[in-house]
């Protein structure tokens, strides 16, 4: 390896995922035409039909895209007042994963500031650079670097100031508290000097270097240290505005008719009833139809008159009883064949299939959005996961350039990586444009449930050979239709084959935190947990014996040295499991304990010990806060969370049917961070939920003997 | 205050059929969920042209509020939509999520299972009402404090419900925490730093529930 210069920092040794392309979009477009062209398999909000022709569409090679263009100079990173006040822009959004944090412990690092004096403007188009999406564990290892560099540079640029005012060589100059500082003559000059003088804009114009030197590990004085949410105070108060709560001048609210089901077509309506109320604006395209009125209640009524009147045409659609056979038909090709198949004539051979249900991020705000057009240009106000991308859909869709569009993202009710499109905030502004009044659209539960993405379905198949020692000779893993991410095996295995094959999705599908992950790394670890038992040995010895890999064995070692993994699987009975993993840079490590009552029946985790290692932790109290959220959703998605649908209808769009982790389900957690000081830091939003599954599913077989092969994780018929 | 009759207002009482129902006794009751759910899309489905707007003056955080009301509007619309009192978020409308959990005479209510006109009368405290002056009250102070917050939507609802729960019982054990919690959900995962943040708020020494360690690797 390339010794680095030691204040560089590394890349991220691991490829990031396209994001985008497995994104289902709602092709809006109020063209010209008037008409509501919507590229998908009927009426309304549906599945794309072909994901990868959206994603060309969506110009991802373009500029923005996944990782943006970031900011080329100091003025567009960072915002000196004269008043000493200090802004970091960045295009990153802040949904409860902590951004806001980080990005300002890293401007305040390089700055040398203390962290409270840095303002954080996220994710307003018409100000900030584009800093790609939020997702995919980004934040930490691009955009805390690029914000440190644009800080660095501006530092840089006070020192060069100071020197020149002061006729003096760069080495007597330091910066501290926010000011240049020439020690031995008792002299100093701030930000606000630099800004106040007339070199400030050639200097702020300046390009940002891309070796510009930052602050090496072992120096960190902001970055490595528990910042708190730097806005909790607005949090606990209510003050905070999240885009359901943003009112402008004359706003109406707004209300969008939905199909009866997937693939539903509108053939007819009357419009009249709710025409014939008082100050309601009524809007159809085509497929789309919405209503807007002074007060939600009036909107909902109006909707209300008018639905009834719908008449809509529906196609036979998938359901959830035949879900895993649909995928399998619809890989195109069907699945290939093990090419290991009776290579090793002794071998014990163990063949499984496994599956995981669709399931909802329901983040606890559903998807709202405030539009206001004025003369042609176009401003909203909603939560999603990628500003820009929103900025181009809406363009887009009103056949706009790009620029007469400024979509503003206040911090929002989370994402989990099911807020990366714009159909909402195209539903408010294809209404406010029909009012000619600022429109706010906020999508009720059942909408939010129904209409927007699901985390993909997988069925996987998983087939390995164990030789005479009890170690993986081959090893063959297919994922249909949910994902590659983890997909291969972190196991030293003789021989490999893992794949994905893409099917027909019969939901409308996307990303979710850790997307695929959640399903690859379920399905490997509860059959490595099969394999021992069939080489007879502890799940946890079978697991070491076959990895190398030092980080992914430090993580396992340390979650079941403090769950006493050793002493407690003696014990008769135990109903403990454990599983590992590593994607996106990151390894984590869960030993789970459950109780089981059998009626009713009923599992119930009470224990979670769980090892996370992410390079260099450059927050302490935030990403335990990102572990212990892993942990609890990681927690739906192992015993409750799983989209049912029949014929098109979603049939458990509720909080009431679809069941979330509620307070006394949250098991006590011992949660270990390994901070590597060494390492370069990588996302923690995600990585820590992949274990807990296969932990929790591993602890059930042990009770029961009985192998899970299905999440959620249900107790066999006894 | 006079009260307004049921009766004239009979199509609403279905919606109201849960008001003497505290955020917990509704989702402990997790098998009763189903059939609210139920019963308030039949309600919802009977939605016709109704009376018009009538007076309407809540009693919120001490100050009367005036407003023109849709008999069937209820509390959290009113708040978050006819006044500007967006402290109390709306999560599902349906009694499932407590994120619009405010206060009616110190006691937790589902503000979207209320409707207006039959808060009058009571005494109604939003999170916006709690923090006097500028300080925040301990179980804020101790949300802050013990970064019981991530996206926060949640956080409104959690900080109605412990307020309730100190008031009435200002020695909570971890377990009534647990309990006086049942009804909010929060997605992001702050469940054990709330559960620390109330105990901190209490003055009661944490049973611990979760254990951290940062470890260096050597
Ligand atoms: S909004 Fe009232 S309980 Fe969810
Ligand atoms: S903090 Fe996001 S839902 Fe609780």
């Amino acid at each position: 390896m390339k010794a680095r210069p030691p204040t560089a920092l590394p890349q991220p040794d691991y490829e990031a995922p396209d994001y985008e392309e497995r994104v289902g979009r709602v092709g809006y477009d109020f063209g010209l035409s008037r008409r509501s062209f919507v590229k998908v398999l009927g009426a309304g909000l549906l599945v794309a039909a072909s994901v990868p022709a959206l994603a060309q569409e969506s110009g991802r090679r373009g500029r923005g895209g996944f990782f943006g263009s970031g900011a080329r100079t100091v003025a567009a990173r960072i915002h000196l007042g004269a008043d000493g006040t200090i802004t970091v822009l960045s295009g990153k959004v802040e949904a409860g994963q902590g951004a806001r944090a980080e990005l300002s412990q890293a401007a305040a690092e390089e700055l040398r500031i203390p962290v409270s004096r840095v303002q954080m403007l996220l994710a307003d188009t018409g100000e900030v650079p584009d800093d790609g999406m939020t997702a995919g564990s980004m934040t930490t290892p691009r955009s805390v670097p690029a914000v440190r560099r644009g800080a660095a540079a501006a530092r840089n640029l006070l020192i060069q100031f100071a020197c020149r005012q002061w006729q003096v060589k760069p080495h007597t100059v330091t910066v501290r508290d926010g000011q240049a500082v020439d020690a031995a003559r008792k002299r100093s000059l701030t930000y606000a000097d630099l800004v106040k003088s007339n070199e400030a804009a050639t200097l702020l114009a300046q390009a940002i270097p891309r070796d510009v030197e930052l602050t090496p590990v072992k120096e960190w004085k902001v970055l490595g240290t528990p910042v708190l949410r730097p806005n909790a105070h607005d949090i606990v108060t209510g003050a905070h505005c999240y885009p359901s709560d943003i009112t402008r001048p004359g706003m109406l609210y707004g209300k969008i008719l939905r199909p009866p089901a997937y693939g539903a077509r509108l053939v007819s309506i009357n419009l009249a009833p709710a025409k014939g109320m008082s100050g309601v604006v009524v809007a159809r395209d085509d497929q789309f139809v919405g209503v807007a009125a002074a007060t939600s209640f009036r909107a909902e009524k109006a909707l209300v008159a008018i639905a009834g009147t719908a008449r809509w045409e529906t196609t036979p659609q998938p359901s959830s009883r035949e879900l895993f056979d649909y995928l399998k038909q619809n890989t195109g090709g069907g699945a290939p064949q093990n090419p290991f198949a009776g290579q090793l004539a002794e071998a014990r051979i163990l063949r499984r299939t496994y599956h995981v249900p669709y399931i909802q991020h329901a983040p606890l705000e559903p998807r709202a959005a405030v539009a206001e057009w004025s003369d042609d240009r176009l401003t909203v106000w909603t939560g999603s996961q990628n500003p820009f991308g929103c900025r181009r859909e809406l363009a887009q869709a009103f056949h706009l350039p790009e620029d007469r569009v400024r979509v503003i993202i206040p911090d929002f009710g989370a994402g989990f990586g099911g807020k990366h499109t714009a159909e909402c905030a195209v539903e408010a502004a294809r209404l406010a444009r029909a009012a000619g009044r600022p429109v706010s659209l906020r999508w009720t539960r059942a909408e939010e449930f129904t209409w927007a993405y699901f985390r993909p379905a997988a069925a996987i198949q998983a087939e390995a050979a164990l030789d005479a020692h009890g170690r993986i000779a081959t090893w063959f893993f297919i994922n249909i239709n949910s994902g590659p991410n983890a997909m291969d095996t972190p196991y030293a295995v003789g021989k490999k084959h893992c794949r994905f094959l893409p099917s027909k999705p019969p939901l409308r599908q996307g990303s979710y935190r850790a997307l695929a992950a959640t399903a690859n790394n379920f399905a490997r670890e509860v059959f490595l947990d099969e394999l021992a038992a069939l080489a007879g040995a502890d799940p946890l010895d079978f697991r070491l014996a076959q990895l190398d890999n030092p980080r992914l064995r430090a993580v396992l070692e340390k979650a079941a040295a403090e769950f006493r993994w050793r002493e407690r699987i003696k014990e008769k009975g135990a109903a403990i499991g454990l599983a590992c993993g590593t994607e996106k840079g990151s390894c984590v490590a869960a030993c789970a304990e459950v109780e089981i009552s059998r009626a009713p029946k009923k599992i119930r985790v009470r224990r979670v010990c769980q090892a996370f290692e992410c390079g260099a932790i450059l927050n302490p109290a935030n990403l335990l806060s990102q572990v212990q959220g892993a942990i609890t959703m990681g927690l739906g998605a192992a015993l409750r969370e799983e989209i049912r649908f029949a014929n098109g209808k979603i049939l458990n769009p509720s909080f009431a049917e679809y069941l979330v982790p509620r307070f006394d389900d949250v098991p006590e957690m011992d949660v270990h961070l390994l901070d590597r000081p060494d390492l370069p830091p990588a996302g923690a939003g995600e990585t820590p939920i992949i274990a807990l599954a296969p932990a929790i599913a591993n602890a059930v077989f042990r009770a029961t003997g009985a192998p899970v092969r299905a999440l959620p994780v249900r107790l066999a018929e006894a | 205050m006079k009260k307004p009759e049921p009766e004239v207002f009979g199509a609403h009482s279905r919606r109201t059929f849960l008001k003497s129902l505290g955020t917990v006794a509704v989702t402990a009751a997790a098998s009763r969920a189903q059939s609210v759910a139920a019963e308030l899309e039949k309600v919802n489905g009977e939605q016709t042209v109704g009376p018009g707007p009538v007076p309407v003056t809540l009693n919120v955080n001490g100050k009367p509020l005036k407003l023109q009301l849709e008999p069937r509007v209820t509390l959290l619309d009113a708040l978050r939509n006819y006044s500007s009192l967006t402290g109390a978020k709306e999560g599902c409308d349906r009694a499932a999520c407590g994120a619009c959990t405010v206060l009616l005479d110190n006691l937790p209510i589902y503000a979207c299972q209320k409707l207006a006109i039959e808060a009058q009368g009571h005494e109604i405290t939003t999170v916006e009402g709690l923090a006097k002056n500028g300080r925040l009250t301990k179980v804020q102070e101790a949300f802050v404090a013990k970064d019981a917050t991530m996206c926060g939507y949640c956080t409104p609802g959690f900080v109605m419900s412990l307020t309730a729960l100190l008031q009435k019982n200002p020695q909570p054990s971890a377990d009534e925490v647990r309990h006086a919690c049942a009804g909010n959900l929060c997605r992001c995962g702050t469940q054990p730093r709330v559960l620390e943040a109330a105990l901190q708020a209490a003055g009661v020494a944490a049973a611990r529930t979760t254990h951290t360690e940062v470890m260096d690797y050597a």
